[in-house]
C-alpha cells in the first residue's frame, strides 16, 4: 500500500491532499490530537521522515520529507475565559509561535512567550501524546516539558494544544516615536532606562523598517489611563519632549508593519545579549550582514535581523557572537540554508549530549526533519 | 550496582573518609544526632534520616564529592536551608545529603544590565538586600525567604505573594552553571537570558533536584517601585471575599500581590506574636498590594481596585497609611503559616491551584470536607494566582486522627483536581505530593518525565524518589520500569480517592 493510501486508510480521505505543496510532498492534515498521534505512530513503524507545517506563513514549507504533517485542520479555540485571564488554543493557531518562540517588541514589557505558556499538549514522533503543565496561573507539578515546547523548533514534538495567559486589554495604549542616528537614538535610549521609564515596547528601528528617513525609537505606553498618561510625562521629561505621539492608526500601522516585515524577508533571526550590548552588537551585525532591517529592543538585549545573507556569512557571525557569549537563534529560512547553519548552530560545552539524548527520548526513530543544528 | 552511603558500617567510615579528604573532616556529619537535625525540612509530616550529611565549600568541592559519589554509585540528594514544604529535600540511609548552604557568595550585582549571579546557598531576602543600593531588588519572595535560598528557589522554581504580577522564580532564572550526576560542569542559558538551544534553564528550573546541582545562578533584577498601595478588604462570607478576587482580576489590573486569609488563619495570626490588627468578625480578609514606579499611577489604580472591593462586598477597605501599617500588615501575612503551627501539633499543608473563577466554589466545598471529617482548616493563600494553601491543623497522637486528615486531604485535592486545577503551584511534588501525581499525568506524560530525568542522570542517583511515580509511568522507548522500580516503592499510585463531584456542586 501506498503511503497516501496507509494514511487515507487510517485518518479518512479528506485528511491528504496530494498535490497541496510545491516540491509534491503529500500533506496531511489530521483533525484531532488523536490523529495526529496516530499518524506519527505509523510515521515511526514505517520510517517516514515527517515535517510539520503550521499556517505556512512562517517557516517554509520546503524541507525534504516523505509527507508533510499540517495542523492548519486545528484551528479550534476550545475556551477563553475572561475571569481566569486564560485561553486555550489548537496549536493550528499559535504553535508556529510557540515552537519558535518568536516575539516582537512587546517582549520589553510583558515577557517572551515561555512566561505565557500555561500548558502543552505535544505528539512524539512515536506517536504518544504528552501533556505539560496544565491551565492555572501556577504549576510546579512534575518537570515543566512546557519549557522544551517554547522555542524547540518542533524537534520534540508536534505541539497540538496549548493553554495560554491572557491578559486584559489595555485601557490606554499610545505610541511615541524620535527619529534620528542611531547614535543618537542608543543615547536617549539609555536615558529612558536611567530614568526608569517602564514602556510595554521601546523599540529601535531601521529606517527600511520603520520607512523612514533615518532610524526611529518607538515607545509605546500600554495599561490604565493614569498609568499612561503618567510615563508618558516622565520619558518627556527624560528626553527634552523630543518625542511625537503619534495617532492610534498610525502606531498601529508601524507595529504591524514591524512584525510583517519579518515574515517577508527570507532569511530571519534573533540575537539576545546583555542590554549594554546592545549598541555593539547592532554595529557587529551591520558590519557582517549589514542592518537594512533590524529591530532592537535594547532595554532587554534582544535584537531581531531580517533580510537576504549567505550560509557563510551567518556561520561566520554566529561563531562572533559565540565568542561573545550571544547565541544567535534562526527563526526562518530556506530549507538550505537551515540544514547548513541550523536554527541553534554548536552548544555551549557539555549542552549537545543533553539535547541529543532529549531528542532521543521524543523522537526516537528520528521521525521529524528538523534542522537543529546545522551541519558546520 | 549501587552501593550505599551507610552511615554506620565499614563502607559508611570509609565513605566518610573520602568525603573529609575534599571537604574537610568537620564538614562531613555522621553521628546520629548530627544527621537528625536534616531529618525534616519545613514540612513536619516526613521524616529521613540521611546516611552523611556533606558540606561542600565551594564549587570544586561539590564536583570533587558529586564525582566521587558518582565512582562510587551513591546516591545524593542537594539541599539548601531545608525550608521546602514538600519533603523534598530529604535523604535515606543509602544516601548522602549534600548541603549547600556555604556556597553563599554574591558573585556578581551588575546594575546596568540588572543582573546578578549568585552562588546557591545565598538567602533570598539577602541578595535584595544587596541589590537596594542600586535601587534593584529580586522578585521572587517566597514567605520563607528570610531563610530559603536561592538554590532551593530553583529547584523547587518557588513562588511568593509577589509573583502574581512579576512571575515566579522561573521567570527572573537566566542562566545556570549546574553539575550534572556524573560530575560534569555545564553552563546552560546565555548572560543576557536568552536560550543557547533549547531552553534548558526553564527545563531546569522547578525539577527539584532531580537534573543536578545548580553552583551558580545568574538572575534578574528588578527596578525596586517607586510607590505601593497597600489595601486591607474584609468580608462577611469566604465566597464574597473569592468573587471580589475574581473581579479584581477581570479589571485587567494587576495587584503586585493578592492575598487572601480566611477566619481561621485572621485568629491564628492575631493570637500571635505578629498581631496585625486583621478584624477577627471577618469570614475573610484580602490584603491587595498595587505597586509601580508612578506614584499618580499607582494611586489611581489603588483607588479602582478600592471601589471594586467595595462594590463586591467588601465591609470596609483599609489603605495602609505609611510604610510601618504596611509591614505590619505583611508581617502577619508572611507569618501566618508559624502562626498556624501554633493551633495544634501537626499541620498538614497544601498548594494546590484552581482557576481564579472557581475560588468562590472550592473555598466551599473545601469548607464542607473540613466540617465532614470534623477538622480544623485553615485557609491562608496566593488568591490572585488561584494558589490554594489549606491547612489541617491536627494532633496526630490521636488515634485514627492522621488517616482522617489524609482522607480528607486526598478529597480537597479531587476538588481542586475536578475544577481543572493542579496538585502544587509552588512548593513541588517531593514525597509529599507523589501520589497525586497520576491524578493529572497519565502513565506517558510521567513517561515522558521520567525519560527526561534519566537524560540528566541516567542512573536516577540524584534525589532519588522523588517527583515521578516510577510504578505510574508507561514503558517509554526502552526505559523499563522494573530497571529502578524498587527506588520509590513507596509511592502508592492508588488513586482511589472518592471524587467528591458532589461538594463542588452541592
Amino acid at each position: 500500500m501506498s503511503l497516501v493510501d496507509r494514511v487515507r486508510a487510517l485518518l479518512g480521505d479528506d485528511a491528504v491532499d496530494v498535490a497541496a505543496t510545491p516540491d509534491g510532498v503529500p500533506r496531511v492534515a489530521p483533525g484531532s490530537p488523536d490523529a495526529v498521534g496516530l499518524l506519527l505512530g505509523t510515521a515511526r513503524e514505517e520510517g517516514w521522515r515527517v515535517r510539520v507545517e503550521g499556517a505556512g506563513t512562517w517557516l517554509p514549507a520546503d524541507a525534504p520529507a516523505d509527507l508533510a504533517l499540517t495542523t492548519r485542520r486545528l484551528d479550534k479555540i476550545p475556551a477563553i475565559e475572561p475571569q481566569d485571564l486564560s485561553a486555550t488554543a489548537e496549536a493550528g493557531t499559535l504553535g508556529s509561535v510557540v515552537a519558535t518562540a518568536t516575539a516582537g517588541p512587546l517582549r520589553h514589557g510583558f515577557g517572551a512567550v515561555r512566561d505565557h505558556l500555561l500548558g502543552v499538549t505535544f505528539v512524539t514522533g512515536d506517536g504518544r501524546l504528552v501533556q505539560s503543565g496544565g491551565r492555572v496561573m501556577k504549576n510546579v507539578a512534575g518537570y515543566d516539558l512546557t519549557k522544551l515546547a517554547a522555542g524547540g523548533f518542533g524537534a520534540f514534538g508536534v505541539i497540538v494544544l496549548v493553554h495560554l495567559r491572557l491578559r486584559a486589554l489595555p485601557r490606554a495604549d499610545q505610541t511615541l516615536v524620535l527619529e534620528g542616528s542611531r547614535e543618537d537614538l542608543t543615547q536617549v535610549a539609555d536615558d529612558i532606562a536611567a530614568a526608569a521609564v517602564q514602556p510595554a515596547a521601546h523599540e529601535l528601528m531601521s529606517p527600511a523598517l520603520a520607512r523612514r528617513e533615518r532610524w526611529l525609537l518607538a515607545v509605546r505606553f500600554a495599561g490604565s489611563a493614569a498609568l499612561v498618561s503618567a510615563e508618558e510625562a516622565a520619558l518627556r521629561a527624560a528626553t527634552g519632549g523630543r518625542f511625537t505621539a503619534l495617532r492610534a492608526d498610525e502606531a498601529h500601522a508601524l507595529w504591524m508593519r514591524a512584525a510583517e516585515s519579518f515574515a517577508t524577508r527570507p532569511v530571519t533571526f534573533r540575537v539576545g545579549g546583555l542590554p549594554d550590548s546592545s549598541d555593539e552588537l547592532m554595529d557587529l551585525l551591520q558590519h557582517q550582514v549589514g542592518d537594512e532591517w533590524i529591530s532592537a529592543s535594547p532595554g532587554i538585549g534582544a535584537i531581531r535581523w531580517g533580510g537576504e545573507t549567505t550560509v557563510d556569512r551567518l556561520r561566520r557571525l554566529r561563531r562572533t557572537l559565540a565568542g561573545l557569549e550571544v547565541p544567535l537563534t534562526l527563526e526562518r529560512a530556506p530549507w538550505p540554508v537551515r540544514a547548513a547553519v541550523g536554527h541553534f548552530g554548536a552548544y555551549r560545552e557539555g549542552v549537545g549530549p543533553l539535547v541529543a539524548g532529549l531528542r532521543r527520548t521524543f523522537d526516537p526513530g528520528e521521525a521529524f526533519v528538523v534542522a537543529v543544528e546545522g551541519t558546520e | 550496582m549501587t552501593a550505599t552511603a551507610g552511615g554506620r558500617g565499614e563502607r559508611g567510615e570509609s565513605l566518610a573518609a573520602a568525603l573529609s579528604e575534599i571537604v574537610g573532616a568537620r564538614h562531613v556529619r555522621t553521628a546520629l544526632p548530627e544527621r537528625v537535625t536534616y531529618a525534616r525540612d519545613g514540612l513536619p509530616t516526613h521524616r529521613r534520616v540521611p546516611g552523611v550529611v556533606v558540606l561542600p565549600g565551594s564549587r570544586d568541592e561539590v564536583v570533587a564529592v558529586v564525582r566521587l559519589l558518582a565512582a562510587l554509585g551513591v546516591p545524593f540528594v542537594p539541599r539548601g536551608a531545608g525550608t521546602g514544604l514538600s519533603g523534598g529535600a530529604l535523604a535515606d540511609d543509602d544516601a548522602v545529603l549534600l548541603v549547600l548552604t556555604r556556597l553563599n557568595r554574591i558573585l556578581a550585582i551588575d546594575p546596568k544590565n540588572r543582573i546578578a549571579v549568585v552562588e546557591p546557598g545565598v538567602v533570598n531576602v539577602r541578595l535584595s538586600a544587596a541589590a537596594a543600593p542600586h535601587g534593584l531588588y529580586y522578585s521572587p519572595d517566597p514567605s520563607s525567604q528570610t531563610a530559603c535560598t536561592i538554590g532551593g528557589n530553583v529547584a523547587e522554581n518557588a513562588g511568593g505573594p509577589h509573583c502574581l504580577k512579576y512571575g515566579v522564580t522561573a521567570t527572573h532564572v537566566l542562566g545556570l552553571e549546574v553539575v550534572l550526576a556524573d560530575g560534569q560542569v555545564v553552563e546552560l542559558g546565555s548572560p543576557g537570558g536568552e536560550p543557547w538551544g533549547p531552553d534548558l534553564v526553564g527545563l531546569f528550573v522547578g525539577s527539584e533536584g532531580n537534573f543536578g546541582i545548580a553552583t551558580r545562578i545568574r538572575v534578574r533584577l528588578l527596578p525596586v517601585p517607586r510607590a505601593i498601595r497597600t489595601l486591607l478588604a474584609d468580608f462577611n462570607a469566604l465566597r464574597t471575599a473569592g468573587e471580589a478576587v475574581s473581579a479584581v482580576i477581570a479589571s485587567g489590573i494587576v495587584p503586585a500581590a493578592l492575598e487572601m486569609m480566611d477566619q481561621s488563619c485572621i485568629n491564628a495570626v492575631e493570637d500571635s506574636v505578629y498581631a496585625a490588627g486583621y478584624p477577627r468578625d471577618a469570614a475573610a480578609v484580602l490584603l491587595v498590594e498595587l505597586d509601580g514606579s508612578r506614584e499618580e499611577a499607582v494611586a489611581a489604580d489603588a483607588d479602582t481596585i478600592a471601589g471594586i472591593l467595595r462594590a463586591h462586598g467588601a465591609r470596609s477597605v483599609l489603605s495602609a497609611a505609611d510604610a510601618k501599617q504596611r509591614e505590619r500588615l505583611w508581617q502577619g501575612r508572611k507569618k501566618a503559616f508559624g502562626a498556624m503551627g501554633r493551633l495544634s501539633r501537626d499541620l498538614v499543608v497544601q498548594d494546590a491551584v484552581v482557576p481564579r473563577s472557581s475560588l468562590p466554589d472550592v473555598l466551599e466545598a473545601i469548607g464542607r470536607i473540613a466540617a465532614a471529617y470534623g477538622l480544623t482548616v485553615s485557609n491562608v493563600f496566593h488568591a490572585g494566582d488561584g494558589n490554594l494553601h489549606p491547612n489541617i491543623s491536627f494532633d496526630g497522637r490521636v488515634p485514627g486522627l492522621k488517616a482522617r486528615v489524609d482522607q480528607a486531604s486526598g478529597e480537597i485535592m479531587a476538588v481542586c483536581i475536578a475544577a481543572g486545577g493542579t496538585i502544587t503551584g509552588e512548593h513541588g511534588i517531593g514525597l509529599d505530593k507523589l501520589r497525586y501525581m497520576p491524578l493529572i499525568f497519565d502513565g506517558d506524560a510521567l513517561a515522558a518525565m521520567r525519560a527526561v530525568r534519566r537524560v540528566f542522570d541516567p542512573d536516577e542517583r540524584v534525589n532519588p524518589g522523588k517527583v515521578v511515580p516510577i510504578h505510574a509511568c508507561r514503558e517509554w522507548s526502552g526505559v523499563r520500569n522494573a530497571e529502578f522500580g524498587m527506588r520509590n516503592k513507596s509511592s502508592s499510585v492508588d488513586s482511589a480517592f472518592p471524587t467528591p463531584h458532589s461538594a463542588l456542586t452541592s
